[in-house]
């Protein structure tokens, strides 16, 4: 399963939880527009740290925010190969 | 305090006959007869009075033995309890102004002799001519009894008690029928553990110690053994008892919980496997003493409670918090002199917090063990009770995780029932229990409060004290 697919799941997985509708999963789609709300993207965010090891937000280097899912995405392959 | 006052070694000798009464370790015993004319102390234990003693043996039973012998003689008897590092116990040491060290092995001699005068313990009570003054009151001179709180970041803090702080009232509150036989899961040398200590003690019964390298089969074993009738710990030594399969090896007639929140489903688990059990849960601290017992077999306790005037202890809620005020509490710290222990007005702030729901106060966590969630407070015991309400979880832990985006968020470890246990994570019903669990949380909960990852594990560690180990509390 690749790094993109595995946040996707994890995106509608979370979304259900917490009875959220996602909006079109798109690379140029704004976090804030997704439809999840910020508990909800701390929570994908947790729990991709034990899926794939790593947060790329909590790094020592200065990360600029994610605004996009592009981007949210990009971070997590970034550092996983 | 007053210097009349009778010595915990009058008061057990004023009970009258003390052949069939015993402490009991896990190698060794002693009659508290024996200890008429004899001394755990070696020959002359005279050389005590007075002084500061740090009381720092490794047995549970010779510091027991101490403490029945030198009040009354030492001016200072300091409870340290098991586990300190040498570091920490001249800390302790430095701190109580301790001028004499009592120890049970050559290596703690060699470490902690040059602390203080070092004297032997031992549960093999030798001839003693000091032993005969011991009845006099005329020879008693008020000891302090300090114990160290439990807390489980920074420094201890140094609790100053008397006998009268401690006993209380003991004899006219429940279970006190003479020839009781009493154990405790705590260690005696903290303050749930002192209190048993001082109940057979002082009612007429006898005690069997725990010890913390005993399997708990062992220890359940050797109490059924000794007849056992009278058994206390923290619901997390209780959910040990539980999962250990070998419960039933107790026929207990009174069952008591302190020092950590009694949820419903360990109320209730308790109630099933010992149907003839009084279960009751207790609050104490060991700032503020016993404030109250809650005999209902319900979680919390009742309203009413706080507006009691027929009692010696007066209970407040302020700011959430619980406050006590009650002739048992301590009367200062010995370190830390800048915190106050209590208030002008006597009244002790527990930082136990408290929510009243149908009439009943409900216990929902500590003030400095919040989780701060984006702004929004969670207390993990709260969490932790809707979890453990699921039938196949036997414990949990809420703790907080960092959050790049709320700061932090909770997270549940949790530990299964039953065959789950031995292989965690790993099957397909332990997704649909982490499934279950978070529907059950989120139905109850509010969003900020539902764990964002639930992680089954084999066990959670546990503190000394017998609580569970809190990593932000």
């Amino acid at each position: 399963m690749s790094t993109r697919s595995v946040i996707i799941a994890q995106l509608e997985q979370v979304a259900d939880e917490h009875k959220q509708t996602l909006a079109p999963l798109s690379d140029d789609l704004k976090l804030l527009d997704s439809g999840l709300d910020s508990l909800g993207f701390a929570v994908v965010v947790a729990r991709l740290e034990d899926q794939l090891g790593v947060d790329p937000f909590s790094s020592d280097e200065e990360m600029d925010f994610p605004v996009t899912l592009g981007d949210f995405i990009g971070a997590y392959e970034s550092l996983v190969r | 305090m007053s210097g009349s006052a009778a010595s915990l070694w009058q008061r057990i000798a004023a009970q009258g006959p003390l052949r069939e009464r015993f402490l009991r370790g896990i190698g060794s015993s002693v009659k508290l007869g024996d200890l008429q004319g004899a001394s755990s102390l070696g020959g002359d234990f005279r050389g005590l009075r007075g002084r500061s003693v740090l009381i720092a043996t490794e047995e549970q039973l010779t510091a027991a033995l101490a403490l029945i012998e030198l009040d009354g003689i030492a001016a200072r008897m300091v409870l340290c309890p098991p586990g300190r590092s040498t570091a920490e116990i001249e800390s302790i040491a430095r701190q109580a102004e301790a001028d004499a060290i009592l120890y049970d092995t050559d290596d703690q001699r060699a470490a902690l002799a040059r602390l203080g005068m070092p004297v032997r313990c031992t549960a093999s009570l030798v001839p003693s001519p000091g032993a005969a003054e011991r009845g006099h009151p005329t020879t008693t001179q008020p000891t302090e009894w300090v114990l160290l709180t439990s807390g489980t970041t920074g420094e201890p803090k140094l609790v100053v008690h008397s006998l009268a702080t401690l006993a209380g009232d003991l004899q006219t509150s429940t279970a006190a029928a003479t020839g009781t036989i009493w154990s405790t899961h705590y260690d005696i040398r903290r303050f749930g553990g002192l209190q048993i200590l001082l109940r057979a003690l002082l009612c007429g019964g006898s005690l069997v110690l725990s010890d913390p390298e005993e399997p708990i089969h062992d220890f359940l074993q050797r109490t059924a053994r000794a007849g056992v009738t009278h058994m206390t710990g923290t619901p997390s030594h209780w959910r040990r008892v539980l999962m250990s399969g070998s419960a039933q090896l107790l026929d207990p007639a009174y069952v008591r919980m302190s020092g950590e929140i009694a949820d419903q489903p360990i109320l209730d688990h308790l109630r099933a496997t010992y149907p003839r059990a009084a279960i009751v849960h207790a609050f104490a601290s060991t700032e503020a003493g016993l404030a109250f017992e809650v005999t209902d077999e319900l979680a919390g306790f009742p309203e009413s409670f706080v507006s009691r005037t027929d009692s010696q202890v007066q209970l407040r809620i302020e700011h959430d918090s619980l406050l006590i005020r009650s002739p048992r509490t301590s009367s200062h710290y010995l370190n830390g002199c800048a915190e106050a222990l209590r208030r002008e007005d006597g009244f002790v702030d527990t930082q136990d917090l408290v929510e009243l729901r149908h009439g009943r106060y409900h216990f929902v966590g500590r003030r400095g063990g919040i989780i701060n969630v984006g702004g929004q407070k969670c207390h993990p015991e709260e969490i932790e009770s809707v979890i453990n309400r699921h039938p196949r979880v036997r414990m949990s832990l809420v703790r907080s995780r960092k959050s790049p985006l709320l700061g932090s968020v909770v997270v549940a470890d949790v530990v299964l029932n039953g065959a789950e246990a031995a292989e965690p994570a790993r099957d397909a019903a332990s997704v649909t229990v982490r499934n279950e669990i978070l529907a059950a949380c989120r139905e109850s909960l509010s969003a900020h409060k539902v764990p964002a990852t639930i992680r089954i594990v084999e066990s959670l560690d546990m503190t000394p004290a017998g609580k569970l180990r809190r990593p932000n509390a």
